[in-house]
C-alpha cells in the first residue's frame, strides 16, 4: 500500500447560504486547498467528489458544480452521490492504483432551499417504509427510544453528549451551533421534537462544503510541513431494514474501525459523524473508543451538518488538527444512511 | 449466453406463501406520489444579470483571465475555476450557434406549439452560447450563422427573469460564416483567445 | 497498467423492457447480479466488495438507493459504493470496481448499473431546467440535435447516415436476446419516414427508455486464471471530464473525449485502433453519434466517420469494425446501466460469448461510454489474453 496523506484542507459551512449557490461556494475553497499547496487544477492527478440530487432539487446538479474546479483541458474526475468521505475513499483508491499521486477530493451541500428532514425520508426503502414519510428525526427518534429503553445509555449521557459538543464548537468557526454555557439540565428541559429526541440532540442543520487534497509519499512530505497520513481507511454498510438489525448496534462501524486499524495504537481524539446524540453514543462504543477520549473536539457534526459534506469534514478536522500538531493519531467517521446504516472509518497520523 | 427469459436458476423456485395468505390478491404495484418543495437561490451572479432582464438589459460576467464574456453568468470561468464579477451589458443582437427544430412539447410549456427552432444563441460580445427560441420566420429558413435580435415582452410585463425575452427573430443582416458561427467564434479569434470577441458577421 | 491484473469472470444482464412490472428495484438488480455470479461460477459470500451506479434519483424516486438495495445485493457487512457522472456513470462505475482490484484491495468485486425509469418518468427528470433559465428543451435530444447539425454542417455527411446507423443497431439487437427493441419489421424507409422529434434526429433514431440492471464480477489474476469459462482481461482504463460551455469549446469532438481515448489505448499499447481494435461498443443514444464517436476515438480521420457507415465497415455482417454488435444504446438504454452494457458488450465479445452477434475472431474490444452535456467520458479497453 501506498502512503497517503491530507496535505490541504479548507472548508466552509454556515446555517444558510442564502445568496450563494454551490459553485460559488466551492470556487473559493477549491482554490484555497490548491493555493494552500502551490499546486494548480494541473498538477492535480485525480479529482472526486460526493454530493446528492435530491438535496439539491435537482437531477445532475454535480454537472453544474464542474464549473467550480476548471476543468479545462479536461481533467481526470468523478463523483459519487454519497458525503465527500466516501469520495476522499475512491480518491484513496485510485492513489492505490498508482495512476495519480495527488488527489482533489470535495463535498457540499444546501439542505436550507429543501425540507431535509423529508428529503431523507427517500432514502428508507420505497415499497414499505418510504410512503409513510417518517421524518429523519423521527427515524433516528426510534433508535434512541430503543437505546434508552435497553439501559445502555440514559437521557443524562445523550445530554452531556449534546453539552460537550456545543461546548467544543466554542471558537470552532464551522460551527453553527455553540454555546459555553450550556448545561445538562438545560438540554433536558427543552421539549422533545422527535421523542425522546430534543432539539440539542439533533445536529445543527446547515449547508457548506469542504475540500481536501491527497498526496502520497515523499511527494505529500514536499508539499506540506506535517502532512496527516491515513495509516488506514475502511468502510461497511449493514442491512437496511429499520427492523431487520438491532438499531442500538452498528455492527458495520465496529467492522470498519477493526478494518482501519483503529485500534492498532492509541488514539488523541476522534471526530464522529453521529447526527444524533444517540447516534454519537453508540459509536463511541462501536468504535472500541476510550471513554476518556477527547470526541469532537470541533463540536462534531452536532455542532454543524452540512449533509453530503459532514463525513468528509470529519475527516478534514482531524487532519487539520493533527497537520497543526494538536494531536498525533485520530479517528475520522462518516456515515450515511438512517440510523447508522452504513459506516466509514479513517485513521490519520502525524509523522 | 443465458435465456432472458429464464429466470437465474437461484431465483426459479416457487414462493410458498403461507397458508393464511394463499387465497389473497398479491399486490402488484403501489403509486406513491412525492412532492418536495425547494426554494432555489439564484445566487449573487445570476441575480444581477436576472434583474437587469427587469430593465431590459442583458448582462454578462467578464472572465479575470483572457476578458472571455460569459452570458448567463454564474460567478465562475468554468475553464479555471475562477471568480467571475466584472459586469458587462450585452448587446440584444447576435447570431444562432446551432439549432433544432423541436417537435415535442416542453413539459411545463402550453404556450409553446411544436414545432418551434430551439438555438444556441451568441450574443454579439459574448464568449458562449445560451438556449433560446428563434421564432419570425418559417422553422425551415433557421440556418447556422443567421443573425437574430431579441424580441421582448412589452415594458409592463418585463420581469427579472429571462422570460422577459419571447423569442429571437431574424435581423436580416449577412449571415456569419460557418467557421465564425458558435464556439467557433472563439477559436477563430487567435491562439489566446483575446481577439476572440465577435464581430459582426462581415469581417 | 500498473497493479493488479483485472479479470471479467462473470456478465448478467436482465431483458431490457419499458417497464419491468414484474420485479421491485431490488428484483431488477438481483436477477443481473445472480446472472453475473452463476457465469462466473461464484457465490455472494465469493465477493468482497460491491460498486453500484446509476443516473439521477429522479428516474426512481428514491434517494441513495444502495442504501435500499444492501440486502438485496448481498453486501451486509461488506464495502458499498455508489457512482454517479450522468450517462457515463455504467462506465465510471466499472472503473471503481476496476481500481478496488487494481490496487490489490479485494479480490473480486462485483459492479452493477441499474435504472428502473418506468417507476418515475425519464422524460420530466431529463427535461428539468436549471432554476431562472429559459426552458427551451425537450429532453436529452434536444441537447444533442444542435451538435449534430453542425457535425453534419462541417463533415458535408449525406442526410441519411444517422438512418443508416439506426437501423443497422435494430438489425443488431435482433441478434441479441436481452435488448429492448425486437423490430422485426423494421425497415431502412421507416427509419427515413418515421417522424421528426428534434430536427434532425428522428423517432427511429432514439434511444428508448428502458427498465434494466447489468453486472459484472471482476477479479484478480489470481481468480482470472482459475476461472473455468472464458474471462476478458483489462487493458487499459480511463475517464476525463470537462466543463459544457466554455469559451472555444468543441462540442462535437470534445476534447475531453479525445484525451480520454489517447490513456486507454496508449494504456493498451493500440497506435492504429483501427486496425489494432476488433469490436467497438459506443455509447450512441441518437444516431449520429456513431460517425462523431468514431472519429474522437481516432478509427476515422475528422469528418470522415460518416464514411465507415456507409462503407459497412462498421456493419456486424462484413464490416472490419463492428460498432454496437448489441444493438448498443439505441436499442437498450437503461441510462444508469447503458455504460457498463457496452463494458460487459466488449468483455463478452472477447471472451466469445456474445452468442449469435458474436463477432467472430474478437480479441480486442473497446466499450465507451459519455454523459452529461458530452462531456464525461468513461473508457476501458478488454482482451481475451492477458496484458
Amino acid at each position: 500500500m501506498r502512503d497517503v496523506a491530507v496535505v490541504a484542507t479548507a472548508q466552509h459551512q454556515v446555517a444558510a447560504l442564502t445568496g450563494t449557490t454551490e459553485v460559488q461556494l466551492m470556487v473559493p475553497l477549491l482554490n484555497a486547498v490548491r493555493d494552500a499547496i502551490g499546486l494548480t487544477q494541473a498538477d492535480i492527478g485525480f479529482t472526486c467528489s460526493g454530493s446528492s440530487d435530491f438535496l439539491a432539487g435537482q437531477a445532475f446538479s454535480f454537472v453544474h458544480t464542474l464549473d467550480a474546479v476548471g476543468s479545462v483541458p479536461p481533467i481526470c474526475e468523478s463523483h459519487v452521490e454519497m458525503d465527500g468521505a466516501f469520495a476522499l475513499y475512491e480518491a484513496w483508491v485510485k492513489i492505490q492504483t498508482g495512476a495519480a499521486d495527488t488527489a482533489l477530493v470535495y463535498g457540499y451541500g444546501k439542505s436550507s432551499p429543501g425540507s431535509l428532514r423529508d428529503v431523507l425520508a427517500l432514502q428508507l426503502d420505497p415499497y414499505y417504509v418510504a410512503p409513510l414519510w417518517p421524518t429523519a428525526d423521527a427515524v433516528a427518534a426510534l433508535q434512541a427510544r430503543l437505546l434508552l429503553e435497553s439501559g445502555v445509555s440514559g437521557a443524562g449521557e445523550l445530554a452531556e453528549i449534546a453539552v460537550r459538543s456545543m461546548r467544543h464548537a466554542v471558537g470552532s468557526p464551522h460551527a453553527v451551533r455553540s454555546s459555553a454555557d450550556v448545561t445538562v439540565a438545560d438540554v433536558l428541559a427543552e421539549a422533545p421534537v422527535a421523542d425522546p429526541l430534543r432539539p440539542s440532540d439533533i445536529a445543527a442543520e446547515a449547508d457548506g462544503g469542504c475540500a481536501v487534497v491527497l498526496a502520497a509519499g515523499d511527494l505529500a512530505r514536499g508539499l506540506c510541513e506535517r502532512p496527516a497520513w491515513i495509516r488506514g481507511i475502511d468502510h461497511r454498510i449493514d442491512a437496511h431494514g429499520l427492523g431487520v438489525r438491532d438499531l442500538t448496534r452498528s455492527p458495520s462501524a465496529a467492522a470498519a474501525a477493526v478494518g482501519a486499524g483503529a485500534g492498532d495504537d492509541r488514539l488523541d481524539f476522534a471526530e464522529l459523524h453521529g447526527l444524533y446524540t444517540s447516534q454519537e453514543a453508540i459509536l463511541v462504543r462501536e468504535l472500541d473508543l476510550d471513554d476518556d477520549l477527547l470526541v469532537n473536539p470541533s463540536g462534531g457534526a452536532l455542532a454543524g451538518n452540512t449533509t453530503m459534506a459532514a463525513g468528509l469534514m470529519r475527516i478534514a478536522e482531524a487532519a487539520a488538527r493533527i497537520s497543526a500538531g494538536e494531536g498525533d493519531r485520530a479517528l475520522a467517521h462518516a456515515t450515511s444512511g438512517p440510523c447508522l446504516q452504513q459506516n466509514l472509518v479513517c485513521v490519520l497520523e502525524g509523522e | 449466453m443465458s435465456d432472458p427469459d429464464v429466470p437465474p436458476s437461484a431465483l426459479s423456485g416457487d414462493v410458498t406463501l403461507p397458508a393464511v395468505l394463499r387465497d389473497v390478491e398479491p399486490v402488484r404495484s403501489v403509486r406513491t406520489p412525492i412532492r418536495l418543495e425547494y426554494s432555489v437561490t439564484a445566487g449573487s451572479a445570476a441575480e444581477a444579470y436576472l434583474r437587469a432582464y427587469a430593465e431590459k438589459r442583458i448582462v454578462g460576467h467578464r472572465s479575470p483571465v483572457d476578458g472571455a464574456v460569459f452570458i448567463p453568468p454564474r460567478g465562475v470561468d468554468p475553464r479555471y475555476g475562477q471568480e467571475t464579477a466584472e459586469e458587462v451589458e450585452l448587446a440584444h443582437t447576435g447570431h444562432v450557434g446551432s439549432f433544432c427544430v423541436t417537435h415535442l412539447p416542453i413539459p411545463g410549456r402550453s404556450d409553446l406549439v411544436p414545432p418551434y427552432v430551439s438555438a444556441w444563441i451568441h450574443l454579439d460580445g459574448s464568449a458562449i452560447g445560451f438556449l433560446g427560441l428563434v421564432a419570425g420566420c418559417a422553422n425551415e429558413d433557421v440556418r447556422i450563422g443567421m443573425r437574430v435580435r431579441a424580441v421582448w415582452k412589452p415594458d409592463g410585463e418585463l420581469g427579472p427573469t429571462s422570460e422577459s425575452i419571447l423569442h429571437w427573430e431574424p435581423t436580416g443582416e449577412p449571415d456569419v460564416p460557418f467557421e465564425r458561427a458558435g464556439n467557433r467564434a472563439w477559436r477563430a479569434g487567435g491562439p489566446d483567445g483575446r481577439d476572440g470577441r465577435q464581430e459582426r458577421g462581415d469581417a | 497498467m500498473s497493479g493488479e491484473r483485472i479479470a471479467v469472470l462473470g456478465v448478467g444482464q436482465t431483458k431490457y423492457r419499458s417497464t419491468r412490472g414484474d420485479v421491485s428495484i431490488a428484483g431488477l438488480v438481483r436477477e443481473a447480479a445472480y446472472r453475473a455470479l452463476e457465469d462466473a461460477q461464484l457465490g455472494w459470500g465469493d465477493i468482497d466488495a460491491v460498486v453500484i451506479g446509476k443516473a439521477p434519483d429522479f428516474f426512481e424516486g428514491v434517494m441513495m438507493p444502495e442504501l435500499y438495495l444492501a440486502d438485496a445485493l448481498g453486501c451486509v457487512g461488506k464495502p458499498m459504493l455508489r457512482v454517479h457522472t450522468a450517462g457515463s456513470v455504467g462506465g465510471s462505475t466499472a472503473l471503481v470496481a476496476a481500481s478496488l482490484v487494481q490496487a490489490r484491495i479485494h479480490r473480486r468485486v462485483l459492479t452493477l448499473g441499474f435504472e428502473k425509469q418506468s417507476e418515475s418518468n425519464a422524460t420530466w427528470a431529463l427535461s428539468l431546467p436549471q432554476p431562472f433559465s429559459v426552458s427551451a428543451n425537450a429532453g436529452a435530444g434536444g441537447y444533442f440535435s444542435p451538435i449534430i447539425r453542425q457535425y453534419m454542417a462541417r463533415s458535408g455527411a449525406p442526410d441519411l447516415i444517422g438512418c443508416m446507423v439506426a437501423f443497422k443497431d435494430r438489425q443488431n439487437a435482433l441478434l441479441n436476446p436481452y435488448a429492448h427493441l425486437h423490430q422485426h419489421d423494421l425497415t431502412f424507409e421507416k427509419v427515413v419516414e418515421s417522424p421528426m422529434l428534434w430536427d434532425p434526429i428522428r423517432y427511429s433514431e432514439t434511444c428508448p427508455s428502458s427498465d434494466g440492471a447489468c453486472a459484472m464480477v471482476l477479479g484478480d489474476e489470481v481468480a482470472g486464471d482459475a476461472a473455468t469459462g472464458p474471462v476478458a482481461w483489462v487493458h487499459g482504463t480511463a475517464m476525463r471530464s470537462e466543463a459544457n460551455n466554455f469559451p472555444g469549446r468543441d462540442e462535437v469532438n470534445p476534447l475531453a473525449s479525445r484525451d480520454c481515448a489517447a490513456d486507454v489505448f496508449r494504456q493498451a499499447g493500440i497506435t492504429d485502433p483501427r486496425t489494432q481494435v476488433d469490436v467497438v461498443e459506443v455509447y450512441v443514444p441518437f444516431s449520429w453519434y456513431e460517425p462523431m464517436w468514431l472519429e474522437s476515438l481516432g478509427f476515422a480521420e475528422p469528418d470522415n466517420g460518416w464514411r465507415m457507415v456507409e462503407d459497412g465497415s462498421t456493419s456486424l455482417d462484413g464490416g472490419d469494425l463492428p460498432v454496437n454488435a448489441s444493438g448498443g444504446v439505441l436499442s437498450s438504454n437503461p441510462i444508469g446501466a447503458s455504460g457498463m452494457i457496452r463494458f460487459a458488450e466488449a468483455a463478452m465479445q472477447v471472451r466469445g460469448m456474445a452468442g449469435e452477434h458474436q463477432v467472430d475472431g474478437a480479441r480486442t474490444a473497446l466499450g465507451h461510454a459519455y454523459g452529461g452535456g458530452a462531456q464525461y467520458f468513461a473508457m476501458w479497453v478488454v482482451g481475451s489474453e492477458k496484458p
